[in-house]
């Protein structure tokens, strides 16, 4: 079985969100990029196949350089090799649309995805790289099994669980659940030292055209002072939530 | 040029969020001047969007009756073009989320998710929507020729305007499915985490799974859905679809309670896009009330059932 993990790179979760230029860019200053935590769930659980199975896996990512560090981990983790699609990425639809060309250039059994980026949140990726494909494409995925040519897949959904039979090739949005935490891997020396013998690929890109682009960005504003609320005099919080706040 | 809604149901009965985005939607459409149609699925009621100032509304009512995003896509996608559809509105369910990139993908359209109000401009159409996990807003230029929009559960709420609604019941033929239902769970007859206008939350302060009568109770007041912090799933407390944070569920409610959660920065990413935030902890240094709104410093143990039994007879007089 080929395993193809489509990899992000993203701000660390305690990073400070700050724009420049006129709120227009992303301001990297002092933000650490990490491993979408997503994606590792999913790459974690590639490398299960591989050791109980006998996959192969892959890792792509679709970016500049600056990501190379992050795909290195990958390959240190235990990876086979990685690929990079050297091209800025602007949004899910070009994303997809360079991956969708790469994979039928280079199919794939299994190609696990993040369920979401946590600096866009969009979600869009897999779902529309599998359409691209014409593949079966299961979300918030928190169990996978493969048997031959087919997988079942469980994903969340809203108050609950559901478990999908498909074929392969088949796109998954992984997430916490496909593998749990104490399952992900810390890199090792030895690891680290194979990942450079390991092939690191740089694919041209297709240069495929976003369908939007961002225009600025907004913080949010800085919020009020929590209001305090004595634990003996509980109706004062019930009348501010029906009042003021007019939730209840 | 026209405006494309599309309702979900479920159990053959139109689901709460098929309001606030049939109220979008109609909103968008009166702002451009031209028509808006529903679409649902096996819903009984499609009438109903009436009451949110939708005219038409076509149900196709031979789909399987579990949401199957493939299939929904290519009925969808039929009817895009049939209406020459311009924009699409939905909302961000597990089931929005699933359908809206593949239909993005099979229409060639472009799609931005987690939208929090009508559009800032409409030529060339640009939304507000979160980013980088709650902590900012983008304002996004969509530029296909036709534009999806996943509205932010809760960002908008139910506008009436009632009219009356006339629904075309259809049948469709001939679409696939390419994935196939072993299972389902799912609890029933309870809120959902994203269903629901309030969202009571437990932590480690609540000391083990058996004192979670205390979140139950006070949820089942106000009617809202239970939830947990990340460390209460890792240990079993209580199952991970309850969990929320960044690596669990988004929660966008017009009330979040956190009953002994201390406010991790991971969980407050994952709580920040709820209108108000209340919060109970014995830790005046919580890090949680420096994101709340309102708090009470007190042994949630004590506070919980006070409010709880409070609560109750506020509900009782109204």
């Amino acid at each position: 079985m080929n395993i193809l993990v489509c990899i992000s790179h993203v701000p660390d979760t305690t990073s400070k969100i700050n724009f420049k230029d006129n709120q227009t860019v992303f301001d990297t200053t002092g933000v650490q990029y990490i491993l979408n935590p997503n994606d590792e769930f999913g790459l974690t659980r590639a490398i299960w196949f591989k050791e109980k199975q006998g996959a192969h896996v892959h890792v792509i990512h679709v970016g500049t350089s600056e990501a190379d560090p992050t795909l290195r981990k990958c390959l240190a983790i235990g990876a086979d090799k990685a690929f990079r699609i050297d091209t800025r990425a602007v949004d899910g639809t070009s994303v997809a649309g360079e991956l969708a060309t790469f994979v039928k250039n280079n199919p794939y059994d299994l190609i696990i995805a993040g369920r979401e980026s946590i600096d866009y949140n969009g979600a869009m990726v897999p779902g529309m790289l599998a359409a691209l494909l014409d593949i079966p494409f299961v979300p918030n995925c928190v169990g996978l099994e493969v048997n031959g040519n087919q997988a079942i897949a469980e994903r969340e959904i809203d108050g609950g669980r559901e478990k999908l039979k498909g074929n392969l090739p088949m796109v998954i949005g992984g997430q916490k659940g496909l593998v749990e935490e104490s399952d992900l891997r810390i890199p090792n020396m030895r690891g680290i030292m194979q990942a450079r013998q390991k092939p690191f690929e740089l694919v041209p890109a297709q240069q495929i055209t976003a369908a939007t682009n961002d225009i600025t960005f907004e913080k949010p504003l800085p919020k009020q002072d929590v209001k305090l609320v004595p634990a003996e005099d509980l109706d004062q919080l019930i009348e501010l939530l029906h009042k003021e706040a007019n939730v209840i | 040029m026209s405006v494309f809604v599309i309702a979900e149901s479920e159990n053959k009965t139109l689901k709460r969020n098929a309001g606030e985005v049939s109220s979008y939607a109609v909103a968008l459409a009166s702002k451009l001047g031209v028509n808006c149609t529903a679409i649902s699925f096996n819903a009984d009621n499609a009438d109903v969007l009436g009451q949110f100032g939708v005219t038409q509304a076509i149900n196709i009512k031979n789909a399987p009756l579990h949401f199957d995003a493939n299939y929904y896509a290519s009925a969808i996608v039929k009817h895009v073009q049939s209406l020459n559809a311009t924009h699409i509105v939905l909302g961000s369910s597990a089931d929005a989320k699933f359908l809206a990139p593949i239909l993005a993908a099979k229409l060639g359209a472009a799609y931005v998710p987690n939208v929090v109000a009508l559009p800032t401009n409409y030529d060339p159409l640009t939304v507000k929507h979160t980013a980088f996990t709650n902590k900012a807003f983008a304002f996004t230029q969509l530029n296909s020729e036709c534009n999806i929009i996943g509205v932010g559960n809760n960002a908008y709420g139910n506008i009436e305007s009632p009219v009356a609604c006339s629904v075309e019941n259809v049948e469709i033929s001939n679409l696939v499915s390419n994935l196939e239902q072993v299972s389902i769970e799912k609890i029933s007859g309870k809120a959902t985490i994203a269903d629901a206008d309030v969202v009571v939350s437990g932590g480690r302060g609540l000391k083990g799974p058996e004192n979670w009568h205390l979140v139950e109770n006070l949820a089942e007041v106000l009617g809202a859905a239970t939830a947990c912090s990340k460390p209460v799933s890792d240990m079993g407390w209580r199952s991970h679809d309850e969990h929320v944070g960044q690596t669990g569920k988004p929660v966008s409610t017009n009330l979040y309670i956190a009953i002994g959660i201390s406010g991790a920065i991971q969980h407050l990413a994952g709580v920040n896009a709820s209108k108000i935030k209340v919060v109970i902890n014995n830790d005046p240094e919580a890090p949680f009330f420096k994101a709340a709104d309102y708090g009470v410093v007190g042994d949630a143990f004590e506070v919980v059932p006070v409010l709880t039994e409070k609560l109750k007879a506020f509900k009782a007089q109204r």
